[in-house]
């Protein structure tokens, strides 16, 4: 009797130990997200959040690339794929948003040198390594990365009036335009 | 005292706006003069202005209007397709508006491109301006 009970407990605990190690850990964030919880502090002292996307600015990107919609971080994309939007312009998702050629340049100049791969942090090199070499997305809401990313999303709530498409971030990520896309923020409109 | 304070206040007003379409006038005056070497004798008008503003004009992938993006009261707030606020167009209510030639020139090559498939002529910024202005 005793030794069928005691077979029991461990079959128990072996199934609970089992269980354990190939539960899914399907965002590897959760782990930075147990420090942060413990420490904020660590995380002042420390400066940059490893997960956002490092602050850049530049006065005529903020003026001409936020006219017509949120200002996008420069870090969401490849420096090839910034290159490529930028020499397009005349049909920019379906508006002219043609610049002069001194601005232009400027603008381009900044987004390269503030794009996914260039930043060194965690997030930027995560997103450019997600792109294949031979590709060259203009839209970040088209990466691998971003679908992979709100693949819990469906499209009907993309259409949400209050968000409208994948490109509006900050309808549910208010703080997009400083590169904070944290899940624990997220607030997704009814 | 009362008194004296609220006429200062509506000097100040009328002032601005006095300003305001001082500097829309002078672009608008500008474009004229470009636009009688090729017609001699052309006069901006609001009433042609107003027209060309609200005409819906067919694009490849629809169609399209300045007031599609403007509004059809451009003395309000427009509206980005992306969901971003515009200024108001009408310089009685935006003195900013037609103080820049840069910008001006900038937002007419895009706008005119999108809504008409090429660039607006002298004479069509000049009845365009003077449409807006008219409005108080």
């Amino acid at each position: 009797m005793k030794k069928r009970w005691m077979l029991a407990l461990f079959l128990g605990l072996s199934l609970a130990g089992a269980g354990t190690l190939i539960a899914d850990d399907d965002d590897d964030e959760h782990e930075e997200q147990e420090h942060e919880d413990r420490s904020g502090w660590a995380i002042e002292t420390r400066g940059a959040d490893i997960r956002r996307l490092p602050p850049a600015d530049n006065a005529a990107w903020r003026e001409e690339c936020a006219a017509c919609h949120l200002l996008y971080p420069p870090g969401l994309l490849p420096g090839r794929s910034w290159a490529k939007l930028m020499t397009g312009l005349d049909k920019h998702f379906g508006e002219n948003a043609s610049l002069d050629p001194q601005t232009r340049a400027e603008i381009t100049a900044f987004l390269i040198d503030n794009a996914a791969e260039r930043m060194g942090g965690r997030r930027g090199s995560k997103i450019a390594s997600s792109i294949p070499p031979g590709e060259t997305p203009i839209a970040f809401s088209e990466t691998y990365y971003f679908k992979r990313k709100h693949h819990e999303i469906s499209a009907a709530v993309f259409k949400r009036p209050a968000i409208g498409s994948p490109g509006k971030c900050n309808a549910c990520h208010a703080d997009a335009e400083k590169g904070i896309f944290d899940e624990e923020r997220v607030k997704i409109p009814r | 005292m009362k008194n004296k304070l609220m006429g200062a206040a509506v000097f100040a007003g009328v002032l601005n706006a006095g300003v305001a379409l001082a500097a829309a006038g002078s672009f608008m005056n500008d474009y004229a003069a470009e636009a009688r070497k090729a017609e001699a004798g052309f006069a901006p008008s609001a009433e042609r202005g107003k027209a060309f503003y609200h005409a819906e004009k067919p694009t490849p992938d629809g169609k399209l209007a300045c007031s599609s993006c403007h509004t059809a009261d451009p003395r309000g707030a427009g509206k980005t397709r992306a969901g971003k606020a515009i200024e108001p167009l009408a310089p009685a209510v935006n003195p900013q508006r037609f103080t820049d030639l840069k910008k001006t020139e900038k937002w007419f090559r895009r706008n005119c491109n999108d809504v008409l498939q090429r660039e607006c002529t002298p004479a069509e910024k000049a009845d365009f301006i003077a449409y807006l202005s008219s409005l108080k």
